[in-house]
């Protein structure tokens, strides 16, 4: 399995997913800086990773939705191939209308960082088919525009076609739902996937908590065995 | 120009006339004025500085460069260095901190090194004040704005209240970074015929004279200083950091500094004077943001997110090549000469022409130093008003008050795991972080007792170091050195002078007698405005290295069924403790007398505990004592603290009194022997076992770790 993770001005998980990502999965991984129209190699999975691109001084992601990589996102994507935007990566990937709705501002309008829970909602799409539905994991959140938001019908239409991934949970009860939401997103939506389920945004950062020693958990190494798993089984797209 | 309105004396004046033989043109003066400005000269404070200990086996790089330098091993320097942007978080508390964080960043990037970890200690007012609810609330929004977005980690800090603060907030940026040791870059690396590049953001009308601003009072007119406040910009700050790190990597630059107080200025006559070189500049080549500025405003500009870099003439393509990479400014203003002369060109003519030793070798000032004639009233203490009718109300409200209550809503809004090697993050006494692609850890401990300082300046700044150090014994921590942001009021009041005098001597003796080198640091006088002056603050950072990190004892860790003890004595002072300004609502009464000696008793046990694993918990005692190091451990551990102490000693003083070395462990049963063998020779009292619900404390307190919980979470009880 070959990455890619996106390298945006301002990103600044980069670098973080690539050692999560090498390190949990094995994969060879390719840092793509945003001017570039192709991949020289064509990979499996291509990251978005978080952080700030272009400062996050028009809207999150929104001017890095034009960044000349992206159409070569969308055509890895439109083939099938394996596309992950974690945090400001699923405001880009929003902006560039891959995956609906928008990322507004936490309702407490600040910026929090902690440790936060969520549960399995699906597994029928091509990164969480090695987790098992209604558990809760923990992964970290890093975020000052968190809240999925989407019109009603619009919401409904992603729920009823079981494209909510992930959802805020509270981690001794495994409830999820609006409530347990640190950002208020809708729903307590913490990541959606596209239709064929190829395309999975998330605003936890699952690599945070790959790094056994360090203080996010581990939670995060069994989501990427589940992408590993599931490909080595798929096989190329 | 008026030489005054520059900011120099008299007396500096006619130095200068002598050392130039001439008089000074009105360039040439504002140019030496901002060079012999407090807040860049340091001339209050240099003597002082001087008596700081600075050798010791892991320093690389002392005082004197943008930040020291320690070895980690294994290949890796850790420059490290924290500084005050007290006087602009004052007037705009945004932009003023966000700069700090962006300023400081700036320092370690000019040591080679990748920023990898900021904390930072920040002094607020009257905490029921609405005034000091604005200034926190804009200082930490404009810290995690520019630390979040530049993704620097902010793994620690220090909150501290006090009325003193509420006109006068400070603000210490600390920051860190790690640097392979053979792609170091320094300041005194430039020869002649080197170029001169500046690289980043254009030079605007911000902040301009914002050293001479940081160099006298708050007052009044203050409001209208903001055009000397700078703007920042994180994602510039960003780019600068990538593209930075690129050209070192590849071995482009020669040398190269921050622009921060005093801008081009002080960064190119740094660089001349320290690699013993000249320059020359020619100021219509530098990149402007608006037209029409003189040279004086775009020599001393503090337009934040720039750096100057020293390139040598044949690597100038491949540096403009990578700053275009990352769409950054890159222009040559300048040559390093042999000259030794600091010269302005404007359009080919020669505008200012002075040695480089005029502006590198700064005067000095002696101010007269005299105790304070309250210091009596200061450690007078009366306990009777200090008795503890109700044990659990007082340590209720101990850990629920605003410098005993959990800061997560400070730090929560902070990115305290971005670049993946946050071991131990905010809420712990000590920030761990990785030693990149090694078994090593970095551990960082941050102190400031101004309370403690106020009452005695001597004895406060001591127990303030020996804090710092002991946080990093207990953890197991080799210690690597210190850096110091000393906040002080005007040096020119002889009492001010005293207490800064005597808190430097405090710190010096203590690392000195406890092996700790300063490496860098920053001062910042006149912190004081019309309502009044702050408490003496020196504020220390001191990093420790653990080569295997599994080897770590952390704090909050204690097991159901474990034995406690106390290390150290059951009593210490209550003078200037949280207590007796709780109780009083002010601070009197010095704490602890240093003791050197016992320290080294106590360091060299407490780092073979964590060194032979035999404790599974360990904290300091340190703000509320004995009683708030347990509730502190018990919410942390999440666990249940029982505790019986057969003394005669009254109960605030066992509770709730401070200083001194001394420490808490929780200790696996089987390991009990062991720990009792390590601790021979020093006092060690079993006091107690960890399990069940509740903090009792037998014939004192019994409080539901529930509702200390909340105490400690909410504030309220």
């Amino acid at each position: 399995m070959k990455t890619a993770v996106v390298v945006f001005p301002g990103s600044n998980c980069d670098r973080d997913v690539q050692r999560a990502v090498s390190e949990s999965m094995k994969t060879a991984v390719d840092m793509v800086w945003h001017e570039e129209e192709n991949f020289s190699r064509q990979p499996d999975l291509v990251i978005l990773p978080g952080g700030f691109s272009y400062g996050d001084y028009l809207r999150s992601g929104a001017m890095a939705a034009r960044s000349p990589i992206i159409k070569a996102v969308k055509e890895h994507a439109a083939r099938g191939g394996l596309v992950l935007g974690i945090c400001n990566g699923f405001q880009i990937l929003t902006e560039t209308k891959m995956l609906p709705g928008a990322l507004l501002s936490n309702t407490s309008l600040t910026f929090i960082c902690s440790r936060c829970y969520v549960r399995v909602e699906q597994t029928d799409n091509k990164f969480t088919s090695g987790l098992k539905k209604g558990e809760v994991l923990q992964f970290p959140i890093a975020h000052h525009e968190g809240l999925f938001f989407l019109p009603d019908n619009e919401l409904k239409k992603i729920e009823d076609a079981g494209r909510v991934v992930f959802r805020y949970a509270d981690q001794a009860t495994g409830k999820a739902g609006a409530e347990y939401a640190p950002n208020g997103a809708l729903n307590g939506i913490a990541g959606i996937c596209s239709e064929k389920g190829n395309i999975l945004g998330l605003m936890p950062h699952p690599e945070r908590a790959t790094i056994p020693h360090l203080n996010g958990g581990t939670d995060g190494i069994r989501f990427w065995d589940s992408i590993a798993n599931a490909f080595a089984e798929r096989g190329v797209c | 120009m008026d030489y005054k309105s520059a900011g120099l004396s008299d007396s500096e004046y006619k130095r200068i006339n002598e050392l130039l033989e001439r008089e000074p043109n009105p360039l040439e003066t504002q140019l030496i004025g901002v060079m012999w400005s407090e807040h860049c000269s340091y001339k209050s404070t240099k003597r002082l500085l001087k008596t700081y200990p600075s050798k010791g086996k892991y320093v690389l790089q002392g005082q004197g460069e943008n930040a020291g330098v320690v070895d980690m091993g294994e290949g890796w320097g850790f420059a490290f260095k924290v500084e005050s942007h007290n006087h602009p978080s004052a007037v705009a508390p945004f932009q003023g901190a966000a700069t700090g964080v962006g300023g400081i960043i700036r320092d370690i990037i000019a040591m080679g090194a990748r920023p990898s970890v900021s904390m930072d200690g920040l002094f607020f007012g009257d905490p029921s004040l609405k005034k000091t609810e604005t200034l926190s609330k804009g200082i930490v929004e404009g810290i995690g704005a520019y630390g979040n977005a530049v993704g620097v980690p902010i793994a620690g800090g220090k909150t501290f209240y006090s009325p003193c603060y509420t006109d006068n907030p400070l603000v210490n940026a600390f920051s860190a970074g790690f640097v392979r040791l053979d792609k170091m870059a320094s300041s005194q690396t430039a020869k002649k015929g080197d170029l001169a590049v500046l690289l980043g953001s254009k030079t605007g009308r911000d902040g301009i004279a914002g050293a001479s601003f940081a160099s006298r009072e708050l007052d009044e007119d203050s409001k209208a200083s903001k055009p000397q406040i700078q703007i920042g910009d994180p994602f510039e700050e960003k780019l600068l950091i990538e593209c930075c790190m690129d050209l070192l990597e590849k071995g482009l630059i020669a040398s190269m500094q921050d622009m921060g107080a005093a801008g081009i200025l002080s960064s190119s006559s740094e660089i001349a004077h320290k690699s013993g070189c000249g320059i020359d500049i020619s100021v219509e080549k530098i990149p402007l943001r608006e037209k029409g500025m003189a040279p004086w405003e775009i020599f001393l500009s503090e337009s934040q997110e720039r750096m100057l870099l020293i390139v040598e003439e044949d690597k100038l393509d491949p540096v403009f090549a990578l700053a275009a990479h990352y769409g950054l400014d890159c222009a040559v203003v300048g040559m390093m000469t042999d000259s030794n002369r600091y010269r302005v060109y404007e359009n080919g003519e020669l505008i200012a022409d002075l040695p480089t030793s005029i502006l590198g070798d700064t005067p000095e000032v002696i101010w007269p130093s005299a105790e304070p004639a309250n210091i009596k009233e200061r450690i007078a203490i009366d306990p009777s008003n200090l008795k503890s009718i109700d044990p659990e109300n007082d340590l209720l409200s101990l850990i629920s008050c605003p410098n005993g209550r959990s800061k997560h809503g400070i730090w929560e809004q902070y990115d305290s795991m971005v670049q993946l090697h946050t071991i131990e993050g905010p809420g712990s006494p000590v920030a761990v972080v990785e030693v990149p692609d090694t078994e090593r850890a970095c551990l960082l401990t941050m102190e400031a007792e101004p309370n403690k300082c106020w009452t005695d300046p001597y004895m406060g700044a001591s127990e303030t170091m020996a804090l710092s150090l002991r946080g990093l014994w207990i953890s197991g921590a080799e210690i690597l050195g210190m850096t110091n942001c000393l906040n002080f009021a005007s040096p020119e009041a002889p009492e001010k002078f005293y207490e800064l005098e005597q808190s430097i001597k405090g710190l010096a003796d203590t690392c000195r007698s406890l092996d700790c080198p300063v490496v860098s640091g920053n001062v910042s006088l006149y912190n004081e405005t019309a309502s009044g002056q702050i408490y003496p603050t020196p504020l220390v950072v001191t990093a420790g290295l653990l080569k295997d990190r599994r080897k770590h004892l952390a704090s909050g860790n204690a097991g159901t069924g474990d034995t406690l003890y106390i290390v150290g004595n059951l009593c210490g002072s209550l003078g200037a403790s949280r207590y007796q300004v709780m109780k009083n609502g002010k601070p009197a009464g010095k704490t602890v007398r240093p003791d050197h000696d016992k320290e080294k008793l106590f360091r060299e046990r407490a780092m073979k505990t964590a060194a032979d694993g035999v404790a599974s918990s360990g904290r300091a005692v340190a703000g509320g004592g004995i009683a708030v190091a347990l509730a502190n451990e018990a919410i942390a551990s999440d666990r249940g603290i029982n505790i019986e102490i057969n003394s005669s000693i009254a109960a605030e003083e066992l509770l709730f009194s401070e200083g001194g070395a001394r420490a808490i462990y929780a200790v696996p049963k089987e390991k009990a022997d062991s720990f009792e063998k390590i601790w021979e020779g020093f006092p060690c009292t079993e006091i107690g076992t960890v399990g069940g619900d509740k903090f009792e404390w037998k014939d004192m307190l019994s409080v539901d770790l529930s509702k200390l919980k909340k105490a400690f979470l909410e504030g309220c009880f």
